[in-house]
């Protein structure tokens, strides 16, 4: 092991080269860029494999009594459609975005701790490996919801449970190594000039949630810890028989799983902060309350995470508590909304792709955001538990919350990672396409739920027929949405016209001070105090 | 290398070896639960690979280092690194210490029947909610998955009331463990004075004589793993015993990992990697070994003290 390092270690002055040719470049490299697209590449295979089985669900629901799948696949649908889109799409293409955009955002030569960025991304496909291994093993995958309380998860899951196990493990670990590196690089890598609060939104965003990351994942690494040994070593902690508590497991749970649904729309808070002031052609309104209100929303939700929980059984006290620490949260995310809101006010505002996307994020994030407080209301979510609001709800804030933002920081910053412009006529016709089939798909399911559809169903009342049937058409239709994105993209990647260094005239931001596509090492000197300045969201 | 430019490295096999390491160990040891004869040797394989993934890695950075590519602002990257590093090992233990305040404050006591009543408190005959119980079933009784739901009908007759003061008295092995890595973490700063003096000779020594406190403390715990087995406590033994084994059985092997990181530092004292100003090596296995230091305390006081 003492050779190898020859070569690197006298061989430093020839790393301003380009990227290496070949299949190899991908498996070996260190660059942030590199690794970026190789996570959103992966993010983007997971949303269609996780798609097919939502597209599967709804077509199992497009009418009452049983269609085309049993019960029991059924289950494995949610379950891993909810696993993959959470841990395989939603959490890499963010992790994608933080690497592709932070070095270039804050002046920085790359990542600061690039063979451990290599290693964050190389292990997730092996984790997605194996969690998709579980569908060719006897009982099949795991079928007991993407929460997958105990003793579902334990006493009464097929074998498979422990591959899935060993999956969330390595998933961690692939998501503490990602958010110990995005910390370091914050910290430690902006150009000298740059002051925290002359960081870029998304970058802020992206440090608050690395904290959430590391506080987190360990916490669900715990859990599935004890799971295992429940399982397989005759441990007790969720069994009652052994002085255990089933109710143990959703504490720690969603001790992790709070903070995560913020780690899945802080980056995307910091996205939208970018591409609306952009499109407004005015400076973010109140940077420092969108900097403040991002940690706090972060604070709070460590200390929130028993309102998912009103129906398993608390004290009034606790339940008390934790819908007013709830309510607590609107407070900083309307704060946020009325920012954007703001920046727009009296903005010479143009409507390109981007800007589309960030515009009805924000529309509909809100709805999902209010949503979210019915269903705080402990005494109101005795009636939504559990049923298809709560489905509504969280698919307006991960799909046209997350989903959106995602989408929409591909087509704003999709110029400077290839240097070529999209076909704005098409990315236009795909977003009213998707916005439009979304809410045909996602807006009827809060009826059926306070109708009282249960979710996780494969079988429903005749009562709920119809607006499952119009749910089921704006599935197919928001499903079949994703081919003509991925020819945009590919597109823009093959045939696109070139394009500026700024292709958007009110963007502001360092990243658009480098090259048209911008080059393979973003700042080998960092940017000066005046080009900071100039380029400040602060400012 | 100048001070002004970071060192970038480009190009490494050594984190997609660890993927298929780490793949490997897990899937082996899955298939090792489920009785797959196989499992024990893909495990075994698995580890392999980690081990020489280690070594290479590792052995790279070293090299880099000591060849001078590093400057102070890579050495701030692997500070940050380490400390939120081991600020996610201490989430990690903090959920199973919050099982087990949670068992106790909580679940274990509403079994008995108190606060709501929600619970009867006639589980079955004789049954009183306390902590120290190495066993809430009967030894030998058979719980099949159907039965859960049916457990006040598990029979009274075995039920062990032991404490675990007559399992582990905190006050002879237990104690003497905690003054041992105290001790440890006292003569691991005098090694990190030394270094920074400059003084090899007082640096090994040191070093040794915290390794050795290490060793003394695994040994220790073994034995009382052992005495705590022999008189009954089994990590099958109810919540009691899985608390006890899970926190005291990681943190056990956080100490092993850290006495092999510090007996990987005395080599790379001896062989001269160190100086006075450039040392974070060593001082990312100090902050690793007194994170094991403190971990140990909880475990004293919740564990087994009170």
């Amino acid at each position: 092991m003492t050779t190898a390092t020859d070569t690197t270690a006298t061989g430093h002055d020839d790393h301003h080269h380009g990227p290496e040719k070949g299949l190899m470049r991908w498996v070996k490299t260190t660059n942030h860029k590199d690794i970026g697209s190789l996570y959103m590449w992966f993010a983007f295979t997971m949303v269609l494999i996780g798609g097919a089985m939502a597209m599967v669900i709804r077509m199992e629901l497009f009418q009452p009594g049983m269609q085309i799948v049993d019960p029991h696949f059924f289950n494995q649908m949610t379950t891993m459609h909810g696993l993959i889109m959470v841990f395989g799409a939603i959490m890499p293409a963010f992790v994608g975005l933080g690497n592709w955009l932070i070095p270039m955002m804050i002046g920085a030569p790359d990542m600061a701790l690039p063979r451990m960025n290599n290693w964050s991304f190389w292990i997730l496909p092996f984790a997605g490996g194996i969690l998709l291994s579980t569908f060719f093993m006897d009982g099949g995958a795991p079928a007991f919801g993407w929460t997958f309380y105990a003793p579902l998860s334990t006493t009464f899951a097929p074998d498979s449970t422990d591959f899935f196990i060993f999956a969330v493990h390595l998933l961690g670990f692939s998501s503490i190594m990602g958010a110990i590196n995005i910390i370091a690089t914050v910290l430690n890598m902006r150009a000298p000039e740059m002051k925290l609060m002359d960081m870029p939104l998304f970058v802020w965003t992206w440090l608050i949630t690395s904290f959430l990351l590391i506080g987190a994942m360990p916490v669900l690494a715990g859990a599935v810890t004890m799971m295992l040994t429940d399982r397989n070593f005759g441990t007790s902690f969720f069994d009652a028989t052994g002085g255990g508590d089933p109710v143990l497991f959703q504490h720690i749970f969603w001790f992790f799983g709070h903070p995560e649904v913020y780690i899945m729309i802080l980056p995307a808070f910091g996205v939208v902060s970018h591409i609306i002031p952009t499109f407004a052609r005015k400076p973010l309104f109140g940077y420092s309350s969108m900097v403040y209100a991002t940690a706090s929303i972060a604070f709070l939700s460590y200390i929130v995470w028993a309102h998912h929980m009103f129906l398993t059984g608390m004290p009034v006290a606790g339940e008390l508590y934790f819908m007013y620490a709830t309510m607590l949260i609107a407070v900083p995310t309307g704060v946020k909304v009325f920012n954007w809101i703001s920046t727009m006010w009296r903005g010479s505002m143009t409507f390109e792709t981007p800007m589309l996307w960030a515009i009805s994020f924000v529309f509909l994030f809100t709805i999902g955001g209010f949503s979210g407080l019915m269903l705080g209301i402990a005494p109101a979510d005795i009636q939504y538990h559990d049923t298809y609001f709560v489905v509504a709800h969280f698919h307006y804030v991960l799909v046209t919350g997350a989903l959106w933002s995602i989408i929409a920081a591909t087509f704003y910053w999709l110029p400077k990672w290839t240097g070529k412009m999209y076909n704005e006529k098409l990315a236009k016709v795909h977003f009213w396409w998707a916005v439009i089939s979304v809410n045909v798909l996602f807006f009827p399911q809060h009826f059926l739920g306070l109708a009282g559809m249960p979710r996780r169903i494969p079988d429903y009342s005749l009562q709920f027929a119809d607006f499952n049937m119009i749910s089921s058409l704006g599935g197919f239709a928001f499903g079949a949405s994703f081919i003509l994105l991925t020819y945009i993209v590919i597109d823009c990647i093959r045939n696109g016209k070139p394009t500026t260094a700024r292709p958007w005239e009110g963007a502001k931001g360092l990243e658009w001070t480098l090259e048209p596509k911008a080059q393979y090492h973003s700042f080998n000197t960092p940017p000066s105090r005046k080009l900071i300045e100039q380029e400040s969201q602060n400012s | 290398m100048s001070e002004q430019e970071y060192y970038v490295p480009h190009g490494t096999y050594w984190p997609i070896i660890g993927s298929i390491g780490v793949s490997t160990l897990f899937v082996g040891f899955a298939n090792q639960m489920h009785g797959a004869e196989w499992g024990g040797s893909v495990m075994a394989l698995g580890f392999a690979i980690m081990v020489f993934m280690m070594f290479g890695w590792f052995g790279q950075v070293v090299n880099e280092s000591t060849n001078g590519i590093y400057n102070k602002q890579v050495d701030r990257s692997f500070r940050w690194g380490m400390s939120w590093f081991i600020f996610s090992e201490v989430m990690f233990f903090a959920a199973f210490f919050g099982a087990l305040f949670y068992a106790r404050q909580l679940s274990v006591p509403w079994l008995g029947g108190a606060d709501n009543n929600l619970f009867t408190p006639d589980l079955w005959n004789a049954f009183s909610a306390s902590w120290h119980q190495m066993a809430f079933i009967s030894p030998g009784t058979e719980l099949q998955s159907g039965t859960v739901m049916s457990f006040p009908a598990v029979p009274a007759t075995g039920i062990e009331t032991a404490t675990p003061a007559m399992v582990v008295d905190p006050w002879g092995l237990p104690a003497l463990n905690t003054a041992l890595l105290l001790a440890s973490g006292v003569t691991l700063t005098f090694a990190h004075h030394a270094l920074r003096a400059g003084h090899r000779d007082q640096i090994v020594g040191w070093l040794v004589a915290t390794i050795a406190l290490g060793v003394a403390f695994l040994g220790f715990q073994i034995m009382e793993y052992g005495h705590a087995y022999h008189d009954g406590l089994k990590l099958t033994s109810g919540i009691y015993g899985s608390t006890f084994y899970m926190l005291t059985g990681f943190h056990g092997f956080h100490v092993t990992v850290g006495v092999i990181m510090l007996t990987v530092i005395l080599y790379r004292v001896q062989k001269g990697h160190f100086n006075a100003d450039n040392h974070f090596g060593f001082e990312g296995v100090a902050w690793y070994w007194h994170f094991v230091d403190v971990v140990w305390l909880g475990l004293f006081v919740f564990v087994y003290w009170l």
